[in-house]
């Protein structure tokens, strides 16, 4: 039982550190299919940074260094996303999509030339980082704590009062609602969209470094990040782009999620001999149940998607 | 003077833009890759972007040429099936991300109809339609019904087609291997005939009936988008969902149509590979076939044009089996798929490429108002208005 909430945990704080992102990109008006993308990207960068520190770096340099690395990797590929849907007002929803395909494809030439560079046999892209992981560890009784889940629910609370409480979030949410009203009070809409698409970036890259370590101590990366950064894309749907209702929905998608890795633990799931690949199935089922009763009543942005022309009244 | 008008129309031509930008992509995205070959271990790298450009042209006899060039021919097929899913769901102003899934079901049922139920070929063509057609139409009925966005609804799709495939086809599995069971053993009648075609490229078995059949879909999809009725109807829910109500078109029926047709070319491109016996599906894969993302960069490539995707969908395949070519110990493979999702990254610039070559244009034709200015192209272009924004 122990394990179930800690997986929930550990799940959920993906969900949402990611869902946020997809969150503060949306409402400033882009819509982020890339965040998938991102995500690789941020693993990637987390993972990396994880191979090359020397044993015996400290623990905290090993969680600031990762976190910091997959921050700044996530940022930079976001730009992608803003470059092209903001400034060259390209199709948003292309952009993505070939976000998510490149991300992969980098990643996986990335790592494999980088693992036969050390070693001419080894092809694979996979990297693995057993000892730094433990670095974010932390037992309490049973329960692993991960820092990483603190972060999780600090950046949580700092969305909802940036969104909510400050003149920034105010104004960015103009931009996704009426960019032009937001445009004739002075309000600079390209820069806001920017910020929108990097503090996706930000939250994107920290999900992504989340996810590959969780649960797991080596990351194979031609698999991606298995559709997570939609998952993610579909909690927030079902949070209604409100932080606090994404968290819970975060909880509830991470629950599932969970079930598939220790579901054999749990007597009276295993007694059921529910083949694995439901369990696997069970998360992606779930979320297309739930966008199918909330996406009727959509709070979307108004103007989400639609690439800002000034011209345009 | 009169030389310089007939260079000016060239210039202002839709398909003439359409395939110059299609070619700028292709360069820049070689040329990217080309530099992550030098970043990688620059000896090697000149021979590596040759053999991926050149692909069966690489190989040293004709013989192999032929055969070379016959594989990459049959693995055309299915990926031009499923990029006539996405282009066909493209002119409609749906983004059929979900091909891949469509493709899986196609791979799913065809299979298992031609391995546990001994079905001849053409009906487990049939069954692989109605299955990807189905599942297509599940995205399209979301879609209309419920405002699901068909690209979430498609990626939970191609997850969840992945793993049910491989608990269906777990059961027509061979027995020492993950792979499902060979064809040409368990069930000869369900494989493709290949009605000659495999003398014309030295005897390779897998060039079947599926490759003039893909090229007659797409002139087939040409037809219907372009010259019918039922064609210009969904079109133009694409265009104005709410004109087209208005008009009198159902709207939301249009929608689940459309994807059910873009399913049922999907999951006839899956039966196009699965019953050539080019390859058996390995029930142990853990992530989505890449058939469905490759056909989004021939659909752009392709400029969006049934006929343009036939081209584009054998150069997107020839780089792919290029990077398989290529060095193995020194480069790796995916270096292809990394130069197809920068070519799909490019095509997002094409209004942008589309804007410049037409500023420059009139720029040089400077008598009188340049009324032409914008490429027309009514309904398919449909983000036309987006272009000319604040640069």
């Amino acid at each position: 039982m122990v394990l179930l909430i800690q997986y929930t945990v550990i799940f959920a704080s993906v969900l949402c550190l990611v869902a946020l992102g997809g969150c503060f990109s949306e409402h400033s008006g882009v819509i982020n299919l890339g965040l998938e993308g991102i995500m690789v990207m941020g693993a990637l960068g987390g993972a990396v940074t994880m191979f090359l520190l020397p044993a015996g770096t400290s623990k905290i340099v090993i969680v600031v260094a990762t976190t910091l690395a997959a921050i700044l990797i996530g940022m930079i590929y976001s730009c992608l996303l803003a470059v092209a849907s903001i400034n060259f007002n390209a199709d948003q929803t292309l952009i993505g999509t070939a976000m998510n395909l490149l991300a992969t494809a980098a990643a996986t030439v990335f790592v494999r030339a980088m693992n036969t560079s050390i070693n001419p046999d080894n092809v694979s892209s996979t990297i693995q980082y057993i000892q730094e992981k433990k670095a974010f560890l932390k037992y309490v009784g049973k329960f692993e704590f991960n820092w990483f889940m603190l972060m999780a629910v600090i950046l949580l609370v700092v969305s909802y009062f940036i969104l909510y409480k400050t003149k920034f979030g105010l104004r960015l949410q103009a931009c996704g609602e009426n960019p032009q009203a937001a445009d004739s009070v002075g309000i600079n809409v390209y820069k806001m969209r920017w910020a929108g698409v990097l503090i996706s970036g930000f939250l994107g890259g920290l999900g992504g470094i989340v996810y590959i370590t969780a649960g797991v101590s080596e990351w194979k990366f031609e698999m991606g990040v298995a559709g997570f950064g939609f998952l993610a894309l579909a909690v927030m749907i079902f949070g209604q782009w409100r932080p606090t209702k994404i968290a819970l929905a975060a909880l509830l998608f991470g629950l599932f999620r969970a079930l598939s890795n220790v579901y054999t633990g749990i007597g009276f799931l295993a007694a059921l001999h529910i083949p694995s690949t439901v369990y696997n199935m069970l998360p992606y089922i779930i979320s297309i149940i739930v966008l199918a009763f909330t996406s009727k009543n959509s709070r979307a942005p108004k103007a989400e998607g639609i690439p800002y022309d000034k011209g345009m009244r | 003077m009169n030389e310089k008008a007939v260079k000016k129309n060239i210039l202002k031509n839709p398909s003439f833009q359409a395939i110059l930008t299609s070619l700028i992509c292709i360069v820049i995205g070689l040329l990217i890759g080309y530099i992550v070959l030098l970043l990688i271990n620059p000896a090697g790298a000149g021979e590596a972007i040759k053999t991926i450009i050149l692909n069966f042209l690489s190989r040293s006899s004709s013989a192999a040429q032929m055969k070379a060039l016959g594989n990459t021919m049959a693995k055309t097929a299915p990926l031009l099936m499923c990029a006539l899913s996405i282009c066909f769901c493209y002119k409609v102003g749906l983004f059929n991300i979900g091909a891949a899934g469509q493709y899986e079901a196609g791979a799913c049922f065809g299979l298992y109809a031609a391995l546990a139920w001994h079905m001849p070929w053409f009906v487990c063509l049939i069954v692989a339609a109605i299955a990807g057609a189905v599942i297509g139409a599940i995205s399209g009925a979301l879609k209309a019904y419920r405002n699901v966005n068909e690209v979430i609804s498609g990626i939970m799709l191609n997850w969840i087609m992945l793993y049910l495939t491989n608990m269906m086809l777990n059961k027509v599995k061979d027995p020492t291997s993950p792979y499902t069971m060979k064809l040409s053993s368990t069930n000869k009648g369900a494989l493709i005939p290949m009605a000659g075609l495999n003398t014309l490229f030295a005897n390779n078995k897998t060039v079947t009936l599926a490759v003039p059949l893909a090229i007659i879909f797409a002139i087939l999809i040409w037809v219907i988008l372009s010259k019918t009725k039922f064609g210009y109807e969904l079109k133009a829910t694409g265009y104005n969902k709410e004109a087209a109500m208005y008009a009198g078109m159902k709207e939301k029926q249009n929608i689940i149509v459309t994807l059910a047709i873009g399913g049922a070319l999907a999951g006839v491109g899956a039966a196009f590979l699965f019953l050539t016996g080019y390859q058996e599906w390995s029930t142990t894969q853990t992530s989505v076939p890449g058939m469905g993302f490759n056909g989004i960069a021939a659909t752009f490539l392709g400029g969006l044009h049934p006929i343009g995707t036939i081209f584009a969908s054998f150069f997107i395949q020839s780089i792919t089996d290029g990077g398989a070519l290529i060095d193995k110990s020194v480069y790796p493979s995916q270096i292809s798929d990394l130069i197809s999702s920068l070519i799909i990254y490019l095509c997002g610039f094409v209004l942008f490429f589309k804007h410049i070559l037409n500023t420059a244009v009139s720029k040089r034709d400077t008598g009188g108002p340049n009324v032409n200015d914008v490429p027309v192209e009514p309904i398919a272009d449909k983000d036309d208005k987006k272009e000319g924004g604040d640069k």
